[in-house]
């Protein structure tokens, strides 16, 4: 990791997981919109499967903790590497806001990660390996619990509005990292790299998308 | 010319040594013609410090005909001023209005140290070439050319980033003071030609190293290297490079 193009690799590589991570986390969340039944038989399946409770979410953990301490270090890197700042600069000129402030857009989804573990991740770990729960189900009925919970989450609209803003910095985060991705691990090609780059647009629109739909939902139906 | 001649505000890095903290200094400067280049510009500046009795201001230069690569300057806070694809000899002052004010920085990394104003060591370059921007094998005399079958699109990219003249635009313009566009083309134009294969290995792995040994910043893709660069240097080279690096680094047996 001492290596410049190793640790720009690596980023890549993390992203790539955290990218195909994102997706079925909005899947899974849109489900909720549609099909509440679905939305609370996936939860109970992605909140009680071995394989992704003690193997996925494990790698997950470290695919985001390695994103972001990597993150961190290049950024110190990279200052250090321009201890006397121009007096003048028209960055703009050359280059996206995006792809100059991933470390501002990357800070604002860390704090929303905190938020959002508050939120449910730590919930669900309490309900499940402190309380012993595993049912899924609602104290004393038959009823999954999650469409519930998420239902009851986004009453507040401070909440709703936090969680929307944060999407709106996690689809500009996205907007860089995803086509960055590519040219990172080597892949810039004349033909594809453009379809690379519209593809990366629209899915730094449609995934945040996702998650803001869900989430004013929500609020709009209770 | 005189009653003609453009106005401007000077904004100027005046730095005595490597080891001087330096600041920006205001000289006003007249009877500049819209068509001189920017270093011609600077030339009468000086011309008229002299004539006060002042310091004139250092800045590098040397063909003044955009091939060298020796004129730097941050102008207005871009490399090379406010055109895309010139170097600073070949930027006009018509690109500027009567009564402007014009920031004149030098490169700005920590692998760059300001020698003195406006001129910067780029050695660090030099170095990195060094460690492998080179064919040590003999390649002989010239051949008949269809000995040595070389694909013409390898031949054009090859010949593309052989246009890099290292003077550095890269480096100044990236947030991260990062090298790897440069690096990347000296490692490309040598990497895409039978000649060079042979040390590819060795060479795309020593030059990383030195290039990181020489302290420049880690490359994040912002893309204002290739907007920057006076040659047009793609970034096809920097993933070429990445690339080359990754199956040099994983093949390699030292």
């Amino acid at each position: 990791m001492s290596v410049s193009i190793v640790r720009k690799v690596a980023m890549a590589l993390s992203g790539f997981f955290l990218l195909s991570f994102l997706l079925l986390h909005v899947s899974i969340n849109l489900l909720s919109v549609c099909c509440p039944a679905a939305f609370d038989s996936a939860s109970h399946f992605m909140g009680t499967f071995w394989l992704i409770q003690f193997v996925m979410q494990p790698v997950l953990a470290f695919g985001v903790v390695f994103h972001l301490v990597l993150g961190f270090i290049l950024e110190l890197k990279n200052r250090s590497s321009r201890p006397v700042k121009y007096a003048f600069s028209n960055a703009a000129a050359s280059s996206t806001w995006m792809s100059r402030n991933m470390i501002i857009t990357g800070v604002m989804v860390l704090l929303f990660l905190g938020l959002h573990f508050y939120d449910f991740w730590f919930p669900e770990l309490n309900v499940k390996y402190m309380q012993g729960d595993m049912s899924g189900l609602v104290e004393g009925t038959d009823r999954f619990r999650y469409w519930e919970e998420l239902h009851h989450k986004f009453q507040d609209p401070i909440r709703v509005g936090l969680y929307v803003l944060a999407f709106v910095f996690l689809g500009l985060h996205l907007m860089h990292g995803f086509q960055s991705a590519f040219q990172s691990v080597g892949f810039n090609h004349r033909r594809y790299t453009p379809i690379i780059k519209k593809l990366s647009n629209i899915y730094a629109i449609v995934v945040p998308l996702g998650f803001v739909i869900v989430a004013v939902y929500h609020f709009l139906a209770q | 010319m005189a009653d003609h001649g453009m106005k401007l505000t000077l904004k100027i890095w005046r730095q005595k040594g490597p080891k001087d903290a330096g600041k920006l200094v205001d000289y006003p400067v007249t009877d500049v013609s819209p068509d001189m280049s920017f270093l011609e510009m600077l030339d009468v500046l000086n011309e008229q410090l002299v004539m006060k009795g002042e310091e004139p201001v250092a800045f590098d230069h040397d063909c003044r005909e955009g091939i060298c690569g020796m004129c730097s300057l941050y102008i207005n806070g871009r490399a090379h001023g406010p055109q895309t694809g010139i170097t600073t000899c070949q930027l006009h002052m018509r690109s500027f209005n009567d009564g402007d004010t014009i920031y004149i920085e030098p490169w700005r990394a920590e692998a760059f140290p300001v020698i003195k104003d406006l001129v910067v060591d780029r050695s660090a370059f030099d170095r990195i070439i060094q460690a492998g921007g080179y064919i040590s094998v003999n390649t002989g005399a010239a051949q008949d050319a269809n000995c040595l079958p070389v694909n013409k699109k390898d031949a054009d990219a090859a010949f593309s980033a052989a246009m890099c003249i290292g003077c550095g635009a890269c480096v100044a313009t990236c947030k991260n003071a990062s090298a790897m566009l440069f690096v990347s083309a000296k490692v490309s134009q040598l990497a895409l030609l039978p000649q060079g294969r042979i040390e590819a290995e060795e060479r795309v792995l020593n030059m990383v190293q030195q290039m990181d040994v020489e302290g420049f910043g880690n490359c994040t893709n912002t893309g204002a290297c290739e907007v920057e660069c006076p040659k047009g240097i793609s970034l096809q080279n920097i993933a070429r490079l990445n690339r080359e690096y990754l199956s040099a680094a994983l093949m390699s047996e030292k």
